[in-house]
């Protein structure tokens, strides 16, 4: 040890005796008084991180998906798509009174459209939620904005950990059509015995018999025409879900002076968790009123999916699908897709899917693998 | 149009407009009141060791942030109860939980704020009564199964979790006492 080092320490020690001393000496009283400090500060770092003190929260999800299909009909399709990546921000203005929203790219980038060079962008910016929620009373609840429509099971919660299959069921997504989401204002109550209720006056669609491509995004959509939706829900029996949707519009088309009327959508499903076990049935069905959509063989549009999932453990789950489902049209227009594959959550907010997909000719014929990535906070 | 607006304000007319305070179905301090019988004990605090931090961080799947946590215990040995005051984030808010934790198992649990979306039917006693009497397993999962609601996963997630770390801290002070 050299010289400067060893004064140095004595120095330290000397110094550290001399604060030391003055801290055995405290009195009772200058100890009470540094304990509440103390406690004080505990206090202010626990407040610090109750979540509860921001007003504003922001959550998200995504997923990136590999599509790998060869079909007998068309080119096949292998793709790499971050389908999507969504931004939720929330804010609590008091007690009663909350806004939600929802942001979302699809498909990773958005260009210029009329840049001249004739492509066309293939991503979207979307707003499909942006609403503000109302505590009327401990069972009711109103909402005003841009909402989603209450019907299915994957329109309101959409999120990739939640579902299994890289891709969303061809049901919810060609009859429903998810996601869907309309400007308006919606009343949503709850009781004790387990029912619950949603009725909706939003915006509808808005294009004759095409279902998802009548969706306006809430894109200074025509209004001239308006949705009623109402939806009752059953879950008072621990493990069993059972919802019934109604919807109604008196025009599809926005316009009284054409050949397509009025168009009622129905919906229901049901899910059963028996320990490890879940089943999932679902149906929906549009009717759609006109000679307009008679003599394109649009009128009935329906389709119905059937699930089978099991827990192999907290991680890892399995699941078969089969799906069939009818856009209308001449001909034998009724599609049919089998899906069977795996999630594997390595955190409960992040999965890691593999699918294997068939379809019939009807659909595209269109058959391989999935893979997928997804997360949500 | 004018059908739509009758059929809406008929079903508005059937529900009360009180604006009360929705999310918050029970104060905190009320939910103490009524474990005890309107006369709660002192509040206690619990300091969060490190691995204690840890095992609360296991069954939350993220980090715990706080340094410590209130607790109110009354009675000793078989007739010991404690009440814990306890917060998780379903899908985007937080979910404001009291349980109560009496001979190892859970006593009750009630849903005291809820501020999300969707999933509210966990602040319902058909989905809370699952949680009576189960303790915690030696992996820290709860002894028995508690059911999903569709539509409400993360909600019924959060709850679970909040379960098992109630049992977890009332393991910890009783350890701590017979030490």
């Amino acid at each position: 040890m050299n010289k400067q080092s060893m004064i140095t320490k004595v120095l330290i020690s000397a110094a550290s005796f001399g604060l030391i001393q003055p801290v055995l000496a405290v009195t009772d009283e200058e100890f009470k008084t540094l304990q509440e400090q103390f406690n004080q500060l505990a206090e202010q770092v626990d407040q610090n991180s109750q979540t509860t003190d921001n007003a504003t929260t922001v959550g998200g999800y995504g997923e990136l998906h590999y599509n790998n299909l060869n079909s007998s009909q068309s080119p096949s399709d292998k793709t790499m798509d971050l389908h999507r990546f969504v931004l939720f921000v929330n804010h609590e203005f008091n007690e009663n009174i909350r806004f939600f929203s929802e942001f979302e790219i699809e498909h990773a980038f958005v260009g210029d459209n009329n840049d001249g060079s004739g492509e066309t962008s293939k991503g979207e910016v979307e707003v499909e939620q942006a609403y503000i929620q109302f505590d009327l009373d401990d069972n009711t609840r109103a909402n005003a904005g841009v909402l989603l429509i209450p019907v299915g099971i994957l329109n309101e919660t959409h999120e990739p950990p939640t579902f299994y299959g890289v891709e969303r069921n061809p049901i919810e997504k060609n009859i429903i059509p998810a996601t869907w989401w309309e400007g308006g204002a919606m009343l949503s109550g709850y009781y004790e015995s387990g029912f619950s209720y949603d009725v909706a006056l939003t915006s509808g669609l808005n294009s004759g018999t095409n279902v998802r491509g009548g969706r306006q995004k809430t894109a200074e959509a025509t209004a001239d025409n308006l949705a009623a939706t109402a939806r009752v829900k059953y879950t008072g029996i621990n493990g069993l879900a059972i919802s019934g949707t109604v919807q109604y519009q008196d025009d599809m088309t926005q316009d009284s002076n054409d050949s397509i009327g009025s168009a009622t959508l129905i919906e229901t499903h049901v899910i059963w968790s028996v320990s490890d076990l879940t089943l999932t049935g679902l149906y929906a069905r549009w009717d759609i009123d006109g000679s307009g959509a008679t003599s394109v063989q649009k009128d009935v549009q329906d389709g119905a999916y059937i699930e089978a999932s099991y827990k192999l453990n907290p991680k890892l789950g399995i699941f078969v699908r089969q799906n069939q489902w009818d856009n209308g049209g001449a001909g034998d227009t009724s599609k049919e897709q089998t899906d069977i594959g795996i999630n594997y959550w390595p955190h409960e907010n992040v999965v890691l899917k593999a699918d294997y997909q068939a379809q019939n000719n009807i659909a595209g014929d269109f058959d391989g693998f999935n893979l997928g990535v997804g997360y949500q906070f | 149009m004018k059908r739509y607006l009758y059929i809406i304000f008929a079903i508005l007319s059937l529900n009360s407009f009180a604006a009360q305070a929705g999310g918050v179905y029970l104060q905190p301090d009320e939910f103490i009141n009524q474990v005890f019988d309107n006369a709660p004990p002192k509040a206690r605090v619990l300091w969060l060791k490190k691995e204690l931090k840890k095992q609360i961080a296991d069954i939350l799947d993220h980090k715990y942030k706080g340094l410590r946590i209130r607790y109110w215990q009354r009675g000793d040995g078989d007739n010991r109860k404690s009440a814990w005051i306890l917060e998780e984030t379903g899908k985007k808010e937080p979910i404001t939980t009291g349980i109560v934790i009496k001979d190892n198992q859970i006593e009750l649990i009630k849903v005291l704020v809820f501020r999300e979306s969707r999933g509210w039917e966990v602040r319902h006693d058909f989905f809370t009564d699952q949680f009576k009497q189960a303790k915690l397993k030696k992996d820290h999962r709860l002894s028995q199964t508690i059911d999903n609601i569709s539509g409400a996963t993360l909600s019924v997630r959060a709850v679970k979790k909040l379960a098992r770390i109630a049992l977890l801290l009332d393991q910890t002070i009783q350890n701590e006492t017979d030490k």
